[in-house]
């Protein structure tokens, strides 16, 4: 099993951690964090992508460095728009979940006759 | 063949500075703005806008003239490089846009300015900003030659139109724009991976050279069901949709004529260059089939859901659900069994009509709502009676733009649905021609249950808290016009029509086509919506109600029925399970397919 396969195989982990708690964790700062998690797995497969570049003669494929920089960047901004969001509406409603808001109303509906 | 994406070699075409000029435009506006702050926002926006409407318009000018615009970045060509090209597709997408935010600016104008005694206030400072932004986001996608451009637009757009939810700071609105985020961040990971295990395939991520390369393998295969499900969770479509109604209904009408009508387009645009640029070979027809089956469930659940709104703007929301469905039935339309890729042609201009039909009216639509709740100040549709008579114009523009988006001729929607229907039948795919018509009776009915509301008379006098400016009527009315008269505009040189298409829907026989939904709307419209006592005995009488009854009551328990269901989807698991599911299904289609 080469390097690249195993740091293959953890990116792959570390994402479906992220996801599960992204899909699974009630909590908004939670699931910002599954986020992240998620990116990081993202990250590092970009990186073995990189490293795959080794097999046509380079030291490694600079691109996927590149890529991955940008990708870093949007994600801390994502993150930190995430969080001053939610700090926000914390301070607005002093509560913090995302469960949908009550069921849309079931007012009587008259029928005819 | 206009439409191929050529230049393989990649050479900055004479016009190619357009291109940047389109991105750059709205850009240098936002942030000269910013810098500038206080009343000198909202004047460096309204400077901005026939700029951007410029250069759009040159785009399309110059696309008129032959082959698709290209701009590499620097002088380096791809792979290393990045390229920006337009072809007809961006440029009617470009123009659509344009006219929408200029719609929308003079129709905000007087909403977002800095109140006499202040020097700056979050809401004007914001919007103006960010509603550049919107446009310089979409503008890259529309541009956008590789898939990691595409990636950082598609960010982008979401980090500009996610506060466009909040602007008013009430709570409510800080939780539905923070589902917004998070849920949307969740599908542009999940597009970023593709788009990573694309370059470890292929090296390259140029959407041209991509093209050529692009072959079934299981990588390539996992990659584009990634990047599809990613795709469509920040399009909304059923049953990924737990962010839209909330965030839709609760943004400003500016802001949600924005994000009803552009922003959902500018993802829908990705799959479009994904799924008919980068890989029209990979999907099958089993992908195909299911992305269709998606947008029928959005059809029916969405508007039928619709009709069961107490609030306006919510009801407006939840159709723009039923819409977006609409839109992914020219996927497979698109199919060719013969060839086995999917195909540019009558399909493709169809669905990308639809899209701009909907941008237009959808945003005169949501325009529309915000006069009438400036007047009455409340927008329970059951309250509107008497608004006909108050406030007529803005109810006369709401109708407008929703029969544009039924598809009376000669509405861009006409010449979409004859053209979706051509490839129905051409193809032999006649469940889809069925979809297309139900559609069509959907879309009126919630037409219908609005306006049949907005004319009955008042309980009490209709006190208005506000008569509007005509300026913002005017714009108003002016887009609703606009997508009423989409079908008459040259789409030729832009779209891949078929030779036939066209002039037909002008002519007499095709006014009882046209009539059928209107009637077939307001059968569904009495079945399956919520109605008072009091508009009842004043639109039939005991007997009718009588024969209708029985009908009526199993309609509304279906309706309580698709109600619950759509309440369960849109929880959190639910939609994340969805999501996976989705992702599989695609895969699985996909690898049978290859």
């Amino acid at each position: 099993m080469s390097s690249a396969t195993v740091f293959g195989v953890c990116g792959a982990v570390v994402i479906g951690l992220g996801l599960y708690g992204l899909i699974t964790s009630p909590q908004p700062l939670r699931k910002i964090v599954a986020f992240n998690l998620v990116g990081s797995g993202t990250f590092l497969i970009f990186g073995v992508v990189a490293r795959r570049g080794a097999v046509a003669g380079l030291g490694s494929d600079p691109a996927p460095q590149a890529l991955v920089i940008t990708g870093i960047v949007v994600a801390f901004s994502a993150t930190a728009l995430a969080v001053a969001l939610l700090l926000r509406f914390f301070q607005a409603t002093g509560s913090a979940t995302l469960r949908a808001s009550a069921p849309p109303s079931t007012a009587s509906d008259t029928s005819p006759g | 063949m206009p439409f191929a994406a050529v230049n393989l070699d990649g050479v900055t075409t004479m016009s190619g500075f357009l291109l940047v000029l389109s991105i750059m435009t709205p850009v240098v506006g936002a942030l000269v703005a910013f810098a500038a702050g206080g009343r000198n926002v909202r004047r460096v926006a309204f400077a901005t806008l026939p700029l951007g409407f410029a250069v759009a318009a040159a785009i399309a000018l110059a696309l008129r003239q032959g082959g698709p615009l290209v701009y590499l970045l620097g002088g380096w060509s791809p792979p290393l490089g990045v390229a920006l090209r337009a072809d007809g597709l961006s440029a009617v997408m470009m123009l659509t846009t344009a006219v929408v935010v200029c719609a929308v600016a003079l129709f905000a104008g007087t909403d977002f300015q800095v109140p006499a005694a202040e020097v700056e206030t979050r809401a004007p400072f914001a919007f103006w900003i960010l509603l550049l932004a919107v446009w310089a986001a979409l503008n890259t996608v529309f541009v956008a030659g590789d898939l990691f451009t595409l990636y950082v637009a598609l960010e982008l757009l979401t980090f500009a139109a996610m506060p466009l939810v909040c602007l008013d700071g009430r709570g409510e609105t800080f939780q539905a724009a923070l589902r917004y985020l998070v849920f949307a961040l969740l599908g542009s990971i999940l597009y970023l991976v593709g788009t990573g295990l694309i370059y470890g395939v292929y090296g390259t991520l140029d959407i041209s050279l991509l093209s050529q390369r692009m072959q079934a393998e299981p990588a390539t295969l996992i990659a584009a069901a990634l990047m599809t499900v990613g795709l469509l969770a920040k399009t909304a479509l059923f049953p990924l949709h737990l962010w839209l109604p909330p965030a839709h209904a609760g943004a400003p009408a500016a802001g949600s004529a924005v994000l009803s009508a552009l922003v959902v387009k500018g993802s829908f645009f990705i799959v479009i260059r994904i799924w008919f640029d980068v890989m029209p070979a990979l999907p099958g027809v089993a992908a195909a089939q299911l992305l269709g089956g998606l947008g029928a469930a959005a059809i029916v659940v969405g508007s039928i859901v619709a009709l069961r709104q107490e609030r306006l703007k919510l009801l407006i929301a939840y159709s723009t659900l039923a819409q977006i469905g609409y839109l992914f039935l020219m996927f497979p339309l698109a199919f060719r069994p013969d060839t086995g890729r999917i195909e540019r042609g009558g399909a493709l201009a169809g669905g990308l009509l639809q899209a701009i039909s909907h941008a237009t009216a959808k945003a005169a639509m949501f325009m529309a709502a915000g006069l009438i709740y400036a007047a009455l100040g409340r927008d329970r549709i059951a309250g509107l009676g008497g608004i006909a008579r108050a406030a007529p114009m803005s109810v006369i523009a709401f109708a407008i733009a929703g029969l544009a988006l039924i598809g009376v001729p000669p509405s861009g929607a006409n010449l979409a649905k004859e053209l979706l229907l051509q490839a129905a039948s051409e193809t032999g795919q006649w469940w889809w021609g069925l979809v297309i018509q139900a559609g069509g009776f959907f879309t009126s009915a919630y037409l219908w249950l609005v306006l049949i509301h907005a004319f009955a008379p008042a309980d009490e006098p209709v006190e208005l808290r506000a008569t509007a400016a005509s300026g913002r009527e005017a714009a108003t009315l002016v887009l609703a016009l606009c997508s009423l008269l989409l079908g008459l505009f040259p789409w030729g040189p832009y779209l891949p029509l078929p030779p036939e298409a066209s002039a037909s829907s002008l002519s007499l026989e095709a006014l009882p086509k046209a009539l059928l939904p209107i009637a077939g709307g307001a059968v569904l419209a009495i079945l399956l919506g919520r109605w008072s006592d009091r508009l009842v005995s004043l639109s039939y009488g005991k007997t009718t109600a009588a024969l209708v009854g029985p009908v009526r009551q199993a309609a509304l328990a279906l309706g309580g029925l698709v109600e619950r269901i759509d309440g369960g989807l849109r929880q959190w698991p639910a939609a994340g399970l969805s999501l996976l599911t989705l992702a599989l299904l695609f895969g699985a289609a996909m690898l049978a397919a290859a």
